[in-house]
């Protein structure tokens, strides 16, 4: 295990170091000369001299890789081209209320897809099934961009149980948000569930839990479900890896102050520096907990060997 | 497989054959919109704005009082111009180098397997959002940044399938008869690999068009006032409350066509062998 550990940690390094390149590369991309693309067509030479300079696009390329990955290293993330200060800062002041709303999406598809899952299991091909097979399909079909503006019609608008966008009122305004962007992670549950569920039902060492004499609800909630609940754990962790994308979306439309739509305030003032360290951090948030999301899977299925 | 046999196989279940219908409807839609949309898309009439649906306008105006009915049916063509043209270029590309990696392994392979590692741990949506934010939002950089991401798929399917199709006897029969690799390669490997990459093209297109409404929404993709069903829930969202018709509507568009294309999907992967369900994982 330990030595799977590393070895996974090793593999980590060229694909971080890639994701670096690829960020670096981002502000080399832009067409024509960004110092003037960043500065606008109209602005004076000295202030596109002066962006040039900051973004140390004066220097020849590798030395501005080599020092980008310098002080990446030292946790210099940048200074935001609009506010002045340190980039860093504001990620700092955003990124709790992202994570904040993966897991309250992460906790309302846990909700709705445990009993729904496991009921149609249970009661397989009955009504109950077919509508938790048609709530799944829905849930996935449904871009998330709609349902908000649904949500918000019918639970803010329509019945003003929650508020319409924002933060400020704690519970309450994590409710619709969280539902929006679990939503679909919910429906992959809810099928997962009902048939990993189903294939452990049929198994014999059910049977026979039942035929000595354990009630049906503990051969079904003590034996069956504990291995049922094995592969929904490993997809629970890769899917809150999407979850922090999906909050790019969710978080445009509840105007909800986290990573992903500062992500997309900077693009829309051309703040560079901000863009790039928002999407560093979002891509190695991502990557680490796909990492964690791998080794927990071996910590709760022995079963698993690593070779 | 015969046509007949194949068709057959579609329409024998019910989900795949409501995926065939909705998809045929979709592009017999965009492609007559300006036989059947009963209003110019980009036509204003400031004094209307807003207004909801009625006899005269079905799903009602917009913002700027255009008709919604229309720009709907024409927010088809922008869909499935971006989902087609994101398909052809990512399956081309990843074709090509997939094959290339999986027929000649060594250096090239490991090449095309090391990059497409770094762009499968990035986030698909987020290095989308990240190529438009440098390059500005358009239609085809929409296409560009789709493509960009799309073609890992593809190529690792067709590298996995090729490594398994070169070690067959009519490839080995095929060189030793002085076959040259390219010949190898383009008339008796690829025909043997392309049935899973016929599927994946079908959910890469439901990929596509969902991505694009999704970074139209964002205000990254299809800019004003070309109609995207993306950027008209934009749009929706600002008048929430106001003219709930504007949220509603063309996201039913997206949800239709993007359920048709993965219906039809799951149904192709049935109909051509199921044993790719494990592969498009």
């Amino acid at each position: 295990m330990t030595q799977y550990i590393i070895r996974r940690l090793i593999q980590m390094i060229p694909i971080t170091l890639g994701i670096l390149t690829l960020i670096f590369s981002l502000i080399h991309l832009i067409p024509g000369d960004p110092a003037v693309q960043i500065a606008g067509e109209n602005a004076r030479p000295e202030d596109v001299a002066q962006i040039r300079k900051e973004l140390g696009l004066d220097q020849p390329l590798w030395k501005q890789y080599v020092s980008y990955l310098g002080r990446l290293a030292h946790g210099d993330l940048g200074t935001s081209f609009r506010t002045g200060t340190s980039v860093a800062k504001e990620i700092r002041e955003r990124y709790p209320a992202t994570i904040q709303l993966a897991f309250g999406a992460m906790l309302i598809a846990l909700v709705i897809a445990l009993p729904l899952g496991i009921i149609s299991a249970i009661y397989r091909n009955s009504w109950i099934d077919n509508v938790a097979r048609f709530f799944a399909l829905l849930g996935v079909s449904m871009p998330s961009f709609w349902l908000g503006p649904l949500l918000i019609i019918a639970f803010s608008i329509h019945f003003t149980w929650f508020p319409v966008s924002g933060r400020e009122e704690g519970f309450k305004s994590i409710v619709l948000p969280s539902l929006t962007m679990g939503m679909a992670l919910a429906a992959i549950l809810t099928r997962m569930i009902r048939v990993s569920l189903a294939e452990e039902l049929n198994q014999l060492y059910v049977t026979t839990a039942v035929a000595k004499g354990v009630s049906r609800r503990k051969a079904i909630f003590i034996h069956a479900l504990k291995n049922a609940l094995i592969p929904v754990i490993t997809v629970l962790g890769l899917q809150f890896g999407s979850l922090l994308t999906g909050a790019i979306i969710t978080e445009q439309i509840f105007s909800w102050p986290g990573l992903g739509r500062l992500l997309i305030q900077s693009i829309t003032t051309r703040d560079y520096p901000q863009v790039q360290a928002s999407i560093l951090v979002i891509a190695l948030t991502y990557i680490m907990i796909n990492l964690i999301a791998d080794l927990l899977y071996g910590m709760v299925d022995p079963r698993i060997k690593y070779d | 497989m015969k046509l007949r046999n194949f068709t057959r196989l579609v329409f024998s279940n019910f989900a795949s054959s409501a995926g065939a219908v909705l998809t045929v409807l979709m592009i017999t839609i965009a492609l007559a919109a300006p036989l059947i949309a009963p209003f110019d898309p980009s036509v204003q009439d400031t004094s209307r704005r807003l207004e909801g649906p009625s006899r005269e306008h079905l799903l009602g105006l917009d913002d700027l009082g255009r008709d919604v009915l229309s720009r709907i049916i024409y927010g088809a063509q922008v869909s499935l111009r971006v989902g087609f043209s994101v398909v052809f270029l990512a399956s081309t590309i990843g074709i090509a180098l997939g094959a290339i990696a999986g027929y000649f392994g060594g250096k090239v392979d490991t090449l095309v397997m090391r990059v497409s590692d770094i762009l499968l741990a990035f986030p698909g949506i987020l290095l989308a959002i990240a190529l438009v934010a440098v390059l500005g939002p358009s239609l085809n950089n929409v296409i560009l940044a789709l493509s960009t991401i799309g073609w890992v798929g593809y190529a690792r399917l067709v590298r996995g399938q090729v490594l398994k199709v070169r070690e067959m006897e009519f490839v080995t029969a095929a060189k030793a008869l002085g076959a040259k690799s390219h010949r190898v390669i383009l008339r008796h490997v690829l025909p043997n690999v392309i049935n899973p990459v016929i599927v994946m093209a079908t959910l890469g297109l439901a990929g596509a068009i969902l991505a694009e409404a999704a970074l139209s929404f964002l205000g990254l993709g299809v800019q004003p006032p070309t109609p995207s069903w993306g950027a008209m829930l934009t749009a929706g969202r600002r008048y929430l409350g106001l003219a709930n018709h504007l949220a509603i509507y063309p996201g039913i568009a997206i949800m239709l066509a993007v359920m048709g294309l993965n219906f039809l999907g799951d149904g192709l992967i049935d109909a051509l062998d199921p044993k790719y369900r494990k592969l498009m994982k």
